[in-house]
């Protein structure tokens, strides 16, 4: 194994773990804050992925579109929140369950009637296709380009949360919500205010992926179902866990599949390595969290200890 | 839920009219009609042992997929290994449904042992976060296992043999074969329900701590719910398999896991017989709304989801004790 794949691999590992961070920090706020399981939030990664990709065929500026369909994702998380999930606060979380699968359901249905059922293709800019030279191997720009955005997202919700008034009551929420409420905060535009947040997050995340894995019905689900395993190991309410957890998984997952074959063939015969590892590198994380959970049940960095 | 003698007459008549249907049905002699209540029963099934931990203990399960999904693959393992003439680990595949039965029992509630001592460490949000993972890692695992055909999926032939003196094939035996297994298991259920080990699952839904402080391991209570549920739903995966001629991946997806819960809830949770009739109400959805709406507009039958979705929303957000609460009235 030589070192030029360990660093690539690694870089990949590092993209789809901040991938995962953005959907994950979104989700990890509004379990933390107002104990609410959201199944549909991988619809607002998908939505800003499709939403992008139209306004990439609109207007043929990338920015400008993906600018756009953020604040586009952002109000539908918003008008959800108002007019569906702010119902469901406090409820038993099966109610919960069963109205975000639907939404669900009325988004994959609605992407359908609107955009067709085959996969559509969400072109980049030129300045972010092709490949750069890097460890004297071609890398490609964009995978670069979403660590970047990933990283700088992290750094600006950190900002955001420790250092602002808006994070002050975020934290304070997270706390104990009762008492925020009695100090005279509206709770409700809080939580909107946060739902619109975390919806951006994940559009975010949506239109980033979109160039490199196909916009298609039902593309974020896969992602959400990661991000769970992410929380549950970061620890649930806790965006610097929700960080460590994604970048973990992300890691994990992607040196998984690229290393366990080989790894594997040091002992056993090739086709046995390569099914073998295939299917222990398809399940790695999920072990992964079980491990974490069997030791720290509430995750490695739980938001209150 | 009241106990037999306590049931009203609303009970009563319910009940007499369900098995009345449910017995004369294959003699209307309609093929399509029969294979659709067969589905029905299958899934009535699978709704009603997820009822167990999701309306009884108040765990919400969300990997019950996996379950039904293992139980399918035992019969196509067995099917694949039998045509090939191959042995699986060294031992013979075997195609008696018994035997299939009792394996899939056994896989499920063991993978339900090992995943649920873990997932019932943690409560809520946690607990259908990491069901649901532990379903995914068997979804992806069944993907990647190329010997049975990955993704694609096993198509079965034939059904599992009855051991020799029943011939599932025949649509009629096969029906009332997983309506003896589905009365059977209700019956159970429902003793269960009021048996000292119910009453402690339903006292630690509602004050787990009270119920510790009383002297009961209630850990030790859940997760034999959890295995306990897991294995009728391994059964169950095994009539599916049979019913459909096909296991794929497809099973173990959270779409399922998540219709599963769907069929507790539109039935009426926590009272054995709702979930029954959740998977018919939602069966028959599935089968006949597509066609209703092409009636009315032509083409909008393939969107039929788009009205699912809503409406389960607005049943999340005002019926409570469904379609059985709304028949029977009552309840709590």
């Amino acid at each position: 194994m030589d070192l030029l794949l360990l660093l690539q691999q690694t870089l990949n590992g590092l993209q789809l773990g901040v991938m995962l961070f953005l959907m994950a920090a979104g989700l990890t706020l509004i379990f933390g804050i107002m104990d609410l399981i959201n199944l549909a939030h991988g619809s607002f990664y998908m939505l800003g992925a499709y939403v992008t990709a139209w306004l990439v065929g609109l207007v043929d500026a990338f920015l400008p579109a993906l600018a756009l369909a953020l604040l586009a994702t952002a109000a539908v998380g918003y008008l959800v929140e108002v007019t569906t999930l702010r119902r469901l606060y406090g409820r038993d979380h099966l109610y919960q369950v069963l109205a975000t699968f639907g939404l669900i359901l009325f988004f994959n249905e609605g992407i359908k009637l609107l955009f067709g059922p085959q996969p559509i293709f969400l072109q980049p800019p030129d300045w972010l296709s092709g490949q750069i030279p890097l460890f004297g191997a071609p890398y490609p720009i964009i995978r670069l380009a979403i660590i970047a955005v990933g990283l700088a997202s992290a750094l600006l919700l950190w900002w955001l949360i420790g250092r602002t008034r808006l994070g002050m009551l975020i934290r304070a929420g997270a706390d104990d919500r009762e008492m925020v409420q009695a100090l005279g905060v509206d709770i409700a535009r809080l939580f909107g205010a946060i739902f619109a947040l975390g919806a951006a997050l994940a559009a975010l995340a949506g239109a980033m992926a979109g160039p490199i894995l196909a916009v298609r019905i039902g593309m974020g689900e896969d992602i959400l179902i990661l991000a769970f395993v992410v929380i549950v190991i970061g620890g649930i309410g806790s965006v610097r866990g929700a960080f460590v957890g994604a970048l973990l998984v992300g890691l994990v997952d992607t040196y998984g599949r690229a290393l366990l074959p080989d790894l594997l063939a040091v002992f056993l015969e090739r086709t046995v390595a390569d099914a073998a590892g295939a299917s222990i590198a398809s399940m790695a994380i999920y072990i992964l969290m079980a491990l974490v959970l069997a030791f720290r049940p509430r995750g490695l960095l739980p938001a209150r200890a | 839920m009241p106990r037999f003698s306590e049931m009203g007459w609303r009970w009563h008549l319910l009940l007499a009219f369900a098995l009345l249907l449910a017995f004369a049905l294959p003699w209307l002699g309609d093929d399509y009609l029969t294979k659709l209540a067969t589905r029905i029963l299958v899934f009535a099934l699978a709704a009603a042992a997820l009822d167990l931990v999701l309306g009884l203990g108040g765990l919400v399960s969300f990997g019950h997929a996996a379950f039904l999904g293992l139980g399918a693959y035992v019969v196509g393992v067995m099917f694949v290994h039998d045509f090939e003439g191959t042995t699986i680990l060294g031992l013979a595949p075997t195609q008696n449904v018994f035997l299939q039965f009792l394996l899939a029992a056994v896989l499920a509630g063991g993978f339900a042992l090992v995943t649920g001592a873990v997932c019932l460490r943690t409560r809520g949000v946690a607990f259908i976060m990491i069901t649901l993972a532990f379903a995914q890692m068997l979804f992806y695992f069944f993907v990647s296992l190329r010997r049975y055909n990955g993704e694609d999926g096993i198509a079965l032939w034939n059904r599992s043999s009855g051991g020799g003196w029943l011939d599932l094939e025949d649509l009629a035996v096969f029906y009332y074969f997983a309506l003896a297994f589905l009365v059977l298991f209700l019956a159970f259920a429902f003793r269960l329900y009021h048996s000292r080990f119910g009453r402690v699952i339903r006292g630690s839904k509602d004050n787990d701590r009270r119920m510790q402080a009383l002297g009961f391991p209630t850990y030790r209570y859940r997760l034999t719910a959890y295995v306990l549920s897991a294995a009728v739903t391994g059964v169950a995966g095994v009539l599916l398999a049979n019913a459909t001629y096909f296991v794929g991946p497809a099973y173990l997806s959270w779409h399922v896991s998540g219709q599963l819960i769907v069929m507790v809830v539109l039935g009426g949770i926590g009272t054995l017989f709702g979930p029954v009739l959740g998977a018919a109400l939602f069966i028959l959805m599935e089968e006949f709304l597509p066609d209703l709406l092409d009636l009315v507009a032509t083409g909008s039958g393939e969107y039929w989801q788009l009205l699912l979705g809503p409406l389960l929303v607005v049943v999340a957000l005002f019926a409570r004790r469904g379609l059985l609460g709304v028949l029977v009235g009552g309840g709590r």
